[in-house]
């Protein structure tokens, strides 16, 4: 079939985008490519719903997101708005934005890029419960806008504002934790004259 | 940072995401940034928030995609999983 074909041709440049937003839906590699997998065969068989014109990779999009749902949903505890608790607006702000007020190091030159691993990132972000993770991946890592993310995932656009308003600042504290484990871990990395225990000659 | 507790500060700061996620009419915008310009604290909490989501948009994207992935994909296309006589 013809539009299947085109199919074909169009969709497969979103692949690597796909892929990267399903590993943060479900955290691992396999389930990651048989979600990407399953969604382009439902694009591929349901292209000739796709209207000409409109966005393909939101659309694309749209088909990931509800069958990661539908299929992996089920698998986790649902979790609701309440188990995100009350964070303060500026959790991270306020604890590592300005240096004199920092709780842990953080020298006058070193950016939030240099300072965050992407391990502790990205397991801030995989650590949120589905309702807050899925906008989050859809609005910060995708760039899609509020109204196309409510169209994907099915909620109004101030459903949408309000969970990436909560899933955030959880993300926030789960970096500051990140953080001070890290800094607790090792709090003076660097040896001094009065220790020299372990130094080689 | 203790400055922002004006009206002015608090409902500015209240816009920062939207502001962020650029979903503010040009109207909402202008007022924002005219704030911005005059307060410095503010405008260090409205940096902050723009250095992070660049960062959580940057690590959180996974830069290999696994070599066979697009071949798997593709077969699929050619495979008539139901054996209707019809792809797909």
């Amino acid at each position: 079939m013809a539009d299947q074909e085109v199919f074909a041709e169009q969709a497969m440049q979103y692949a690597p985008q796909l892929y990267s937003a399903a590993m943060r839906m479900t955290r691992n590699k396999a389930d990651a490519e048989d979600l990407v997998q399953e969604a382009y065969l439902k694009g591929f068989r349901s292209f000739h719903t796709f209207t000409d014109g409109t966005n393909l990779r939101a659309w694309l999009f749209r088909i990931l997101t509800n069958t990661y749902i539908n299929k992996y949903r089920a698998k986790q505890r649902r979790l609701d708005e309440s188990d995100l608790g009350d964070i303060e607006d500026l959790y991270l702000y306020k604890r590592l934005g300005t240096f004199e007020d920092a709780s842990i190091g953080r020298s006058a030159e070193e950016s939030l890029m240099e300072m965050l691993p992407d391990d502790e990132v990205k397991g801030a972000l995989e650590g949120l419960p589905d309702n807050f993770r899925l906008p989050v991946i859809l609005a910060d890592v995708e760039g899609f806008a509020y109204k196309e993310i409510a169209e994907m995932l099915d909620i109004p656009i101030g459903t949408v504002m309000s969970r990436l308003h909560r899933g955030r600042k959880a993300m926030q504290k789960a970096l500051h934790t990140y953080a001070l484990e890290r800094g607790l871990a090792d709090p003076q990395p660097e040896p001094t004259d009065s220790s020299k225990e372990g130094q080689e000659n | 940072m203790d400055a922002c507790d004006t009206p002015d500060c608090s409902q500015t700061l209240k816009e920062l995401d939207v502001f962020l996620d650029s979903e503010l009419s040009d109207a909402a915008r202008d007022t924002i940034r005219h704030h911005l310009d005059a307060c410095p604290d503010c405008l260090s909490a409205f940096d902050f928030h723009a250095e992070l989501k660049q960062v959580i948009q940057k690590k959180c994207q996974e830069n290999e995609m696994p070599a066979d992935l697009l071949s798997r994909i593709e077969k699929c296309f050619d495979t008539d999983f139901d054996g209707d006589g019809v792809i797909g």
